[in-house]
């Protein structure tokens, strides 16, 4: 296979247009803020940001100016509170309206997989004598053809790009990912382009020793980024610790547009890469947010010649 | 409000030792951040030995050795029991029926315990934005029993719900047991005055107990409805020494969620 490595920057001016539906997927964990940051950086615009949690990512986003719409299930900034720039967005419509579309987390889910599957729809067991049907037409009550019981169907999600990322990938775009999965794999199976951003391009070997590990294959992946630190503040289970102190301190920041504004010139607009934004933190900051050591073990897959 | 800190215990540490009781024997647990994490992890240490968490972050059996600050915390991945993709959580384990009992909570509550984490306000036009289901939605539904835990407030405990996010109890008996559902609306809320159940003939929130200092009044200048009271009330056990030691030292010691 040929090589798919791509900086970040070529990645999202190649394959992020203007208009398309996004997602940088990841739940709680491996979000990647770099590919945001570079969407804010080369200024993005019209797009529909898909995620089943915004997290701050999506609020930085939106801030960044770069959205439309957001199709989301949680929205929130985990363990802190709310995501100001956005909630400013839909409560005030300042600076401007900002098109929603939601779900719950069950249902978002089984939007990426009838979009991976090539399904038309989904059935799902929820959304009974919730409210959440009456505000987003696309949640739809159906009788099963079978027994006629009740269930809700929901829409494909097929996003134009999604950004996974990977602890470690080749650079054929084979991904590797351990700790939580999130809903990666369905999100970049259910898209039409794909980024896979890993903090370590590995030698094919090293993923074909351990092939259930491998979530994403590269066969749907166009670009591969590797990016150590992608992920802050959130984290890559292993590598880095979520930074929690940035989490609360985006509350701050978040709650008054000048100081956003201001933390967005500073950290995205006048850096030219995520490499500068490492820097810009220093080397104590990321040895800090190193983790101990939990190694698995090995298991043999045995040898069949 | 009567309770004061003279009783040597906060009204976060009652409504946890409270609310950790209500676990006892409970095997699959659906863990939400903030206070029904410690409150699970208490249950583990106390009445609840066998207690497996669970997140909806993809989490089955989690041993976290930190208090975890999200329901992603990395520290409930190392060490777990499975991890797994979210699709598998909320059909195999969720939908599927396995999940005895889940932590919901929200900023408006009814006397039938319908919950709203979607707005304030208007859907079109919110006061105030909230941050809608999560898995709330499908957890009121497929969990078997649903705990609640919401500090009590007039703004909170409402007449009428802006919106609903996830549904309770209907009122009536005969269409909730013809839902055929795995969960049967919130078994019981804890809040900072005092416990509650649900009256098995009109679905109601009922007043059971309430805590060490409290008096009927603080419940009703507190509720946005005239409280249903059980026959028998009766008053919170405080929390107990051993309780309060796990608490403090184990499971929140710098007092992140307890103080």
């Amino acid at each position: 296979m040929s090589s798919k490595v791509a900086t970040m920057r070529d990645a999202v001016a190649d394959l992020v247009r203007d208009g398309d539906t996004v997602a940088i997927e990841g739940f709680t964990h491996l979000i990647c803020f770099a590919a945001g940051h570079e969407i804010i950086r080369q200024r993005k615009r019209d797009l529909t940001l898909a995620r089943m949690t915004p997290d701050v990512i999506y609020d930085q986003m939106v801030a960044g100016g770069v959205a439309r719409k957001l199709i989301f299930s949680w929205l929130g900034n985990p363990g802190v509170g709310s995501l100001h720039a956005i909630r400013r967005r839909i409560e005030d419509h300042d600076p401007g309206p900002l098109e929603i579309e939601e779900y719950s987390h069950f249902g978002m889910v089984c939007r990426y997989v009838a979009g991976a599957s090539n399904l038309p729809f989904f059935p799902i067991r929820s959304y009974f004598e919730s409210d959440i049907p009456s505000v987003n037409p696309r949640i739809v009550p159906m009788r099963s053809p079978y027994d006629g019981e009740e269930v809700y169907v929901v829409p494909p999600l097929r996003p134009d790009v999604t950004v996974v990322h990977a602890q470690r990938a080749d650079e054929s775009g084979d991904a590797q990912i351990w700790g939580l999965l999130g809903c990666q794999k369905e999100a970049a199976f259910a898209a039409d382009r794909v980024i896979v951003v890993c903090e370590e391009i590995v030698e094919e070997p090293v993923i074909r020793r351990d092939p259930n590990r491998t979530v994403i294959p590269g066969v749907v992946v166009d670009a591969v980024v590797e990016e150590p630190f992608a992920c802050h503040p959130s984290f890559a289970q292993g590598y880095y610790d979520r930074d929690n102190p940035f989490y609360l301190e985006w509350d701050r920041i978040a709650r008054d547009p000048e100081t956003l504004e201001t933390w967005l010139k500073e950290w995205v607009y006048d850096l030219s890469s995520h490499a500068d934004y490492v820097e810009k933190w220093g080397a104590a900051h990321w040895d800090a947010l190193r983790p101990g050591e939990a190694l698995s073990g090995e298991v043999d897959y045995g040898r069949y010649a | 409000m009567s309770v004061t800190e003279d009783l040597g215990y906060s009204k976060s540490e009652i409504m946890i030792a409270a609310s950790a009781r209500g676990l006892a024997g409970a095997r699959n647990c659906f863990v939400g951040v903030g206070l029904p994490n410690i409150v699970c992890n208490l249950a583990q240490r106390t009445v609840a030995r066998d207690l497996q968490l669970v997140y909806e972050s993809g989490v089955f059996g989690a041993r976290p050795e930190r208090l975890p600050l999200s329901i992603g915390d990395p520290t409930l991945a190392t060490g777990a029991t499975a991890i797994t993709s979210m699709f598998e959580l909320f059909a195999y384990y969720l939908q599927a029926g396995l999940i005895d009992v889940a932590f919901l909570g929200g900023a408006q509550i009814d006397r039938f315990g319908n919950l709203n984490t979607t707005v304030i306000g208007s859907y079109d036009a919110p006061k105030v934005r909230l941050p809608g289901s999560g898995g709330a939605c499908e957890i009121a539904i497929h969990a078997r029993q649903i705990l609640v835990i919401m500090r009590q407030a007039t703004r909170s405990f409402v007449e009428e719900l802006d919106f609903r996010t996830s549904p309770g109890h209907s009122g009536d008996p005969a269409h909730d047991a013809a839902r055929g559902w795995h969960g049967s609306g919130p078994t019981s809320v804890v809040t900072d005055l005092g416990t509650y159940g649900f009256d098995d003939a009109s679905g109601q929130m009922t007043l059971v107990t309430m805590h060490p200092g409290v008096t009927l009044d603080d419940v009703r200048a507190s509720m946005g409805w005239e409280v249903r009271v059980a026959d028998d009330v009766g008053e919170t056990p405080p929390p107990t020494d051993e309780e309060l030691r796990l608490i403090r030292e184990e499971l929140d010691p710098s007092g992140v969620y307890t103080k």
